[in-house]
């Protein structure tokens, strides 16, 4: 069984994502809307870690090692000016994506297992990520056109 | 001379007490001299929206009385309608357009003045698009002057950075009403008071916000069979001094205190569910929600005692028919669409709408804020369309014979708080200002002066008088003011107005209409075929287009004209063919405007503000059911702390409205308040060491004010400052309530967080300060500790 990989990328995923929120929401703390909203985000998936802890121990032995990947991809680079919240916003969403795909394919195996409180858990992930997805997006997609035509 | 009472000392007047049908007439007037002739118009001075007839002698005004034919007062009017009149007549109305020249403001001719605006405006275009343009506009203008602007806006520049303060006041009304109905627009009627068995008023202080209709309430309260009366509010109002049960909970916990609310009736087995299963969808998902919200719970959150909030939940429950308001205690406060949802919801899960007696106001504070949002001079598009529906993107686009890509509807348009963050980032250039005070009425005013000042900002102030704003501008332009021109406007319960010109403007002022007009020429805004794009000259005939525009939407005025709006009471829309005479009453089957071809909005996370899709919608289309959302509970952003630590709420008087341009100008309202103060407990004056009238620095994180102390009255952890009093006629002291506010906003409406920011007190130092709080004691003695 790989199923603990899994686990542990849903784990990472939510981890990432909380992480990434809060510096999201430290570095455009100017933009109030996006201090706050990230904060809240950011706390969903602090908790979500905390409720797949129990998981991650009962499939402990069930997995392989996988680089973590996106948190160090995305937002090393130092960006500045208008076009550093949209680019900031966006690697953010895929790192939601990617969150939701991992808890999607967990629930599969989770359903497979017919674990039921894993699967109510995989039902809570995809839940919450598809809001956080969903604030992004209509977020980024009011901020676009000014910062891509009018802004310096 | 006459006058029907002093309205300043006897702020409703005598009781006429009745129950049901004919709500006893009692007109009230107001005249310095006994006038020529009377002008048909209503009042401009709160949301209410009372017929009025303006008395003229000699091309001026010289007071008002109100239209006993008229639904909305039955001829009462109050402190505000009977003396705000005077500001007219000021001697300090601006009667030229000003250009900066040099850093000063000097006169200028109309036409260089306009010339200037639309070479900035093109210059602008040429680099930037109509993105970097924005308009900051008001909810005290008419609908003609909000549809021409709305036309410019969206068809002529295509800028979606357009909004009023109305974002300040009712942006959550209309947000609460599209997330349970589908659509902006009231359900319910001022006849409702006559009717109802029990009156639910939540964050609002109607005593003080609208005298007229509290003045109804008071006369059913001393008739036969009167409503139960709910108040809830921090504050022992005049309005919560009525009260059967007054909820006072502590500022953010709005939430809580509803949700206690709808979990208790739901327990007690006091729903509707045959309205629910017919009528609603989710309301299962509520159940599960509040089921957490115990009366103990929801004590230990908000400070409400389980009590009195069983008492309210009983008489709620019970109750055969009841009507529900929600002002700025809610709609300034944390989670403010989703708190004013849940009032909503109480309503649809009792089944509870659209009859006699059962109503629902989601609270507008300004009169005309209404047409702000069904003109779409605010965020919203005109007519109650839906930005997201390509459908009416197209009919808005046929109207005006434009190409729809040119309306901005790529995503939700500019809420104001975020054009001034663009202004403040630089991103837009030009901000058109008209008929409001933002460096008043806006939070962390130094912030706002410091956009308004930036000098890659050209500023354009359109106000009848040289506001704490327009002394920023780099263009001020004089505007006539209402009774100096024609137009129509809605109050809250869907009553339209005509507002007959009476006088001519001073000077060289302009209709707001006429300046608009000007700039559209000017421009050489064409539709598709090279025509004019604004084809209209005159009032009633932008009236006539917007009748147009409104037809087959929930706010149609197809039934409507000049001729018809003059002579008798004010006409409630939908106006067609179907209600001729214009309806009392809407949803009255249980359909609402939710299906997806008719829905204004595609709806919101009410915790993020989220935007669903079309798609999202399909999936969910209720096809004319409400919807039934829940909230969860999520504290305010900023609490009080060891250094901070008392919760600062604002709000307003009953002598003066807004940042008092209008009301501070005539000299009884003035002096029956003519200064702010901050209102503390007795038990926090007391750990404080602070007396009455004592000069008392209040600081936030973001400014401090000077006050003078008014002790009692409200609870204890809580300080109150009223938001009027900025510094055109006072610029030696820090006053401004808005100094103290937090730079935040609601996610789905839009709506500032007002009510709601930590500081502290102090005593000021003593000095020239101390002898002011003494002055004013004297003059302002109230004698009693309710606050009006």
């Amino acid at each position: 069984m790989h199923i603990g990989t899994y686990i542990e990328l849903v784990q990472k995923g939510q981890q990432d994502s909380a992480e990434a929120f809060l510096l999201v929401s430290a570095k455009h703390a100017a933009e109030p809307d996006i201090k706050e909203m990230c904060k809240l985000l950011a706390s969903w998936s602090q908790l979500l870690v905390e409720k797949i802890k129990p998981f991650a121990e009962k499939y402990s032995e069930e997995k392989d090692n996988e680089p973590d990947r996106l948190l160090k991809d995305f937002f090393e680079q130092n960006r500045k000016g208008a076009l550093a919240l949209l680019r900031d916003l966006h690697d953010l969403w895929l790192m939601a994506n990617e969150a939701n795909v991992s808890a999607i394919i967990l629930r599969q195996a989770a359903q497979g297992l017919r674990d039921k409180e894993l699967m109510q858990l995989c039902d809570e992930l995809e839940k919450k990520s598809e809001r956080q997805i969903s604030w992004l997006l209509t977020r980024m997609k009011s901020a676009a056109p000014q910062v891509l035509i009018a802004a310096a | 001379m006459n006058q029907t009472r002093d309205s300043i000392k006897d702020i409703w007047g005598e009781r006429t007490p009745y129950k049901g049908e004919n709500y006893p007439v009692r007109i009230d007037e107001r005249t310095i001299e006994e006038p020529d002739h009377w002008v048909q118009s209503a009042c401009v001075l709160c949301s209410t929206g009372c017929g009025l007839d303006i008395g003229v002698k000699d091309g001026k005004i010289v007071g008002v009385r109100g239209r006993g034919v008229d639904i909305s007062n039955y001829g009462r009017l109050g402190p505000k309608g009977l003396y705000g009149w005077i500001a007219n007549n000021s001697p300090d109305r601006l009667t030229k357009p000003l250009v900066r020249k040099n850093g000063k403001l000097v006169e200028a001719s109309w036409n260089e003045a306009m010339n200037l605006i639309v070479e900035q405006s093109k210059k602008i275009i040429d680099k930037q698009t109509g993105l970097g343009i924005g308009f900051y506009t008001s909810g005290q203008l008419f609908i003609e002057d909000y549809y021409t602007l709305a036309v410019i806006g969206k068809a002529g520049i295509g800028t979606p950075h357009m909004d009023g303060n109305t974002r300040l006041c009712t942006a959550t009304a209309a947000a609460a009403l599209k997330v349970s109905f589908g659509t902006d627009g009231q359900p319910g009627a001022y006849k409702d008071i006559d009717d109802t068995d029990c009156i639910f008023l939540v964050g609002h202080n109607i005593a003080s916000q609208q005298t007229v209709l509290w003045m109804r309430i008071l006369d059913r309260l001393a008739g036969p069979n009167p409503p139960k009366l709910i108040v809830m509010d921090p504050r022992k109002t005049a309005t919560a001094e009525k009260a059967d049960v007054h909820l006072d909970p502590l500022p953010g916990t709005n939430i809580p205190v509803l949700n206690g609310l709808l979990n208790l009736i739901i327990q007690a087995g006091d729903v509707n569910e045959e309205y629910i299963n017919a009528h609603t969808v989710g309301f299962e998902e509520l159940k599960k929600t509040v089921a957490q919200w115990t009366p103990e719970k929801v004590e230990e959150i908000s400070g409400v005692s389980s009590e009195k909030l069983r008492m309210a939940a009983h008489i709620l429950g019970k109750t055969p028919t009841l009507l529900s308001t929600a002002l700025q205690g809610v709609y300034q406060s944390m989670k403010a669409t989703a708190a004013a949802v849940q009032i909503n919801n109480l309503h649809l899960i009792r089944g509870l709408i659209g009859k006699p007696g059962s109503g629902i106001f989601q609270m507008n504070g300004q009169p005309t804020s209404q047409n702000t949002r069904e003109c779409g001079a605010d965020g919203d598009l005109p007519g109650f369309r839906n930005w997201g529906n390509k459908e009416h993107i197209n009919q808005l686009a046929k109207l005006w014979n434009v190409d729809p890509d040119i309306i901005p509807h790529w995503a939700p348009p500019t809420h104001a708080m975020e054009i001034w963050r663009y202004a403040e980032q630089g991103s837009i250039k030009m901000l058109w200002i008209s008929g409001t005070n933002p460096a008043v009425s806006l939070p962390e005013l130094s912030r706002i002066r410091k956009i308004l000042e930036k000098e890659d900002l050209f500023v354009i102030v359109q106000d009848a008088f040289m506001t704490e704003t327009a002394v920023y501008a780099d263009v001020v332009l004089p505007a006539a003011l209402w009774g100096e021109k024609t137009g129509t406007f809605t109050n809250i319960t869907r009553t339209v107005h005509i507002s007959h010109k009476a006088v001519e403007p001073p000077g060289e002022a302009k209709p707001d209409f006429d300046i608009f007009l000007d700039y559209a020429k000017r421009m050489g805004f064409c539709d598709k075929d090279g025509n004019p794009l604004i084809k209209w000259n005159t009032p009633e005939e932008a009236f006539e287009a917007w009748k147009e525009c409104s037809r087959g939407r929930p706010c149609d005025y197809t039934g409507m004209s000049y001729a018809k709006l003059t002579g008798g009471s004010g006409i409630q829309w939908p106006c067609n063919e179907k209600h001729p005479d214009g309806a009392v009453h809407i949803y009255t089957d249980g359909m609402f405007n939710t299906a997806i071809e008719e829905s204004e909005s595609y709806g919101h996370d009410l915790i993020t503000g989220a935007a669903h899709t079309e798609k999202d919608y399909k999936a969910i289309d209720p096809r004319g059911k409400a919807f039934i959302k829940p909230a969860e509970y999520i504290p305010p952003h900023e609490t009080p702390d060891e250094e901070y630590s008392l919760w600062l709420t604002t709000g307003r008087l009953v002598y003066h409205f807004h940042t008092r341009t209008k009301t501070g100008r005539a000299k009884e309202l003035y002096d029956a308040a003519p200064d702010s103060y901050v209102q503390v407990s007795e038990e926090d004056a007391a750990a404080l060491g602070i007396a009455e009238g004592d000069m008392i620095e209040v600081a936030s994180r973001r400014g401090s004010v000077t006050q003078p102390a008014r002790i009692g009255g409200i609870k204890k952890g809580v300080v109150f400052i009223p938001f009027h009093y900025g510094y055109w006629d006072n610029p030696e002291r820090s006053r401004a309530a808005n100094e103290l506010t937090i730079t935040e906003w609601d996610a789905v409406s839009k709506q500032p967080h007002f009510k709601y920011a930590a500081v502290k007190l102090s005593k000021a130092k003593e000095g020239v300060l101390h002898k002011i709080g003494e002055a004013l004691n004297m003059v302002n003695d109230q004698p009693q500790k309710m606050e009006v």
